[in-house]
């Protein structure tokens, strides 16, 4: 039986969400004070007045959304081939997939720099072209651990093996498989790996310094650098962004297949006209 | 159809065709992640037993005990322990709070919720948000000094030092805390208790004897969880203190702008040693928690 809320665990849970709730109210109240002797949004004003941040914001937009298209298009048909066919390298692929959460992005960065520079075989980074290739598959290799986890547990509630045979038996190629019958079944799974994958590439600060991609990460610290109000609005700004990721994502994940997040938009077909 | 099916044999009749090709499937994936993630780490890692011209050698290694390196390994090491130190108990006093305390069912899922978000909530905008709470103008420094007369600063506390970090790093490593040890803590079963006191043991008693032991495999492995989470922090740290407070991320990146060490390999020996001490500590995580597992069906 659970007692009453003990005097004890009241105290506990009351300093743990002051020490939650008190640094983003703190940003808050801070952001607002721009203006000498009145609270304003001046400074959240500034923010996006600022040429720089809107480059920022869309550069790091431009390239967490490439990787997560590039991720998607490499773990889906992977974990699908591999619980199909390959059970055997599933370990592997496994463990694989989780090495970047025992590499730190600043070890990682490193060797690609030093593996694809001028003198490489591969010289990636003597191009802007190729060193913004070189940060989305930072990225890609950052949340394959996420990525990979989401699509496979997708794969888990769905019956891959019969859904694979009954499109085989009407003929569907491989290709068509993956794209028109595998992949809407776990659609909900890769959307959730994919809010995540954007809520650690969106601000990531290594991997774009040290590639000096004019990213939103690095903008970020210099804006801390330069300026007092406006990192304060930034944090709050990003917080709540990070909030609405999250909960996209836990909307996501405990969504069925097939069942709708948003009501469509009923739309009307235009009567063609005489 | 039979045009069709002949094309594309299925396993059980195609044994033989399909063998070889099967594992093509499997090839992008394997050369994505040779290519851009083995193969770069392995070249650190050769090159940490190289000399600059290419000969093997041990030096770079014994080179990682020189003071300015042991020294930055020895502080992010302390701030590692002592962040995940206070993140583990923090954690949980907080869980144990949420489940055994008898908190209301909404707050608890509600701090579960928020916990998600602030376990991703690092770099650089968690840094911003606490020099606007514990800086020299933060609304908590302030309030101590007008309202408390106590002086944060004039005390020798700076969010910019070790502590300052260390309860910086706490706002995600609570958090996570929390998610990892909620299983376990929902595993010690309401009947052991009831057991141990039909036995006539005391509160103390039983977390002495069947809670800390049931727990201890679990917690421990949190810990380390969180030392390795701590332990490859960078934008926080740079967010908070620019490139001044020397931790091993910090100096590896500033190896890799600048060469600050005067030697490429050592820094490769360098990392080699970031990616040592992330794999022990993620091994043993492994390990306690399948042991902690056996309590959680």
């Amino acid at each position: 039986m659970r007692g009453r809320f003990a005097i004890g665990p009241t105290l506990i849970t009351v300093a743990a969400l002051l020490y939650f709730f008190v640094p983003l109210y703190a940003a808050f109240q801070f952001s607002l004070q721009m203006k000498r002797g009145t609270l304003s949004f001046a400074a959240y004003g500034s923010v996006f007045q600022d040429g720089v941040f809107i480059n920022a914001v869309t550069f790091s937009i431009m390239a967490s959304a490439a990787a997560i298209i590039l991720g998607a298009i490499l773990v889906v048909p992977t974990a699908y081939w591999v619980r199909l066919r390959l059970p055997k390298l599933r370990p592997l692929v496994e463990f694989i997939s989780l090495l970047p959460l025992i590499i730190p992005p600043v070890v990682l960065v490193f060797g690609q720099i030093r593996m694809f520079g001028s003198s490489s075989y591969l010289p990636l980074t003597t191009s802007d072209w190729g060193t913004n290739v070189l940060l989305v598959i930072g990225y890609v290799v950052l949340s394959m651990p996420y990525m990979f986890r989401a699509v496979d547990n997708g794969m888990a509630a769905i019956d891959i093996a019969t859904l694979t045979e009954a499109a085989e038996s009407l003929g569907a190629s491989r290709f068509r498989i993956v794209t028109t019958i595998i992949f809407p079944n776990i659609r909900v799974a890769v959307v959730s790996g994919a809010f995540l994958t954007f809520s650690i590439c969106l601000g990531e600060f290594a991997i774009a310094s040290l590639l000096n991609r004019p990213a939103f990460g690095p903008y970020m610290v210099q804006l801390g650098q330069d300026r007092a109000y406006e990192p304060a609005a930034l944090a709050i700004m990003s917080f709540a962004l990070t909030w609405v990721l999250m909960a996209l994502m836990q909307a996501f994940a405990h969504m069925k297949p097939g069942q709708k997040l948003f009501f469509r938009i009923p739309f009307k077909k235009k009567s063609p006209t005489p | 159809m039979p045009d069709v099916i002949d094309q594309r044999p299925s396993t059980r009749f195609g044994a033989l065709r399909t063998f070889r090709w099967t594992w093509l499937g499997a090839v992008p994936f394997f050369a994505f992640s040779v290519l851009f993630l083995i193969a770069p780490v392995s070249y650190l890692v050769v090159g940490a037993f190289q000399t600059p011209e290419g000969g093997f050698t041990f030096d770079n290694m014994i080179g990682l005990a020189s003071p300015i390196i042991a020294a930055s390994y020895w502080l992010s090491i302390r701030l590692s322990l002592a962040s995940a130190a206070i993140g583990t108990v923090a954690g949980l006093l907080l869980a144990h709070a949420l489940i055994l305390g008898g908190a209301p069912v909404w707050l608890r899922r509600a701090l579960m919720t928020f916990s998600g978000v602030a376990s991703n909530f690092a770099g650089v905008p968690l840094a911003f948000a606490f020099i606007a709470t514990l800086g020299r103008l933060g609304l908590v420094t302030l309030i101590l000094r007008d309202v408390f007369g106590l002086n944060l600063y004039g005390s020798g506390f700076s969010l910019f030092s070790f502590w300052g970090l260390a309860i910086t790093y706490l706002y995600f490593q609570m958090p996570l805390m929390l998610l990892v040890i909620t299983p376990a803590v929902e595993g010690l079963k309401t009947e052991w208790r009831e057991a141990a006191e039909s036995l006539g043991a005391s509160d103390g008693q039983y977390w002495r004897m069947v809670g800390a032991p049931v727990l201890t495999p679990s917690v421990l492995g949190c810990f380390l969880l969180l030392f390795a989470n701590a332990l490859g922090t960078l934008a926080t740290v740079i967010a908070l203190t620019g490139s001044n407070f020397s931790v091993v991320p910090i100096l590896l990146f500033q190896q890799i702008r600048g060469n600050v060490l005067y030697n490429p390999n050592l820094g490769y020996a360098l990392a080699l040693g970031m990616i040592l001490i992330m794999s022990v500590s993620n091994l043993l995580y492994l390990i306690l928690r399948q042991r902690a597992e056996r309590w959680q069906k």
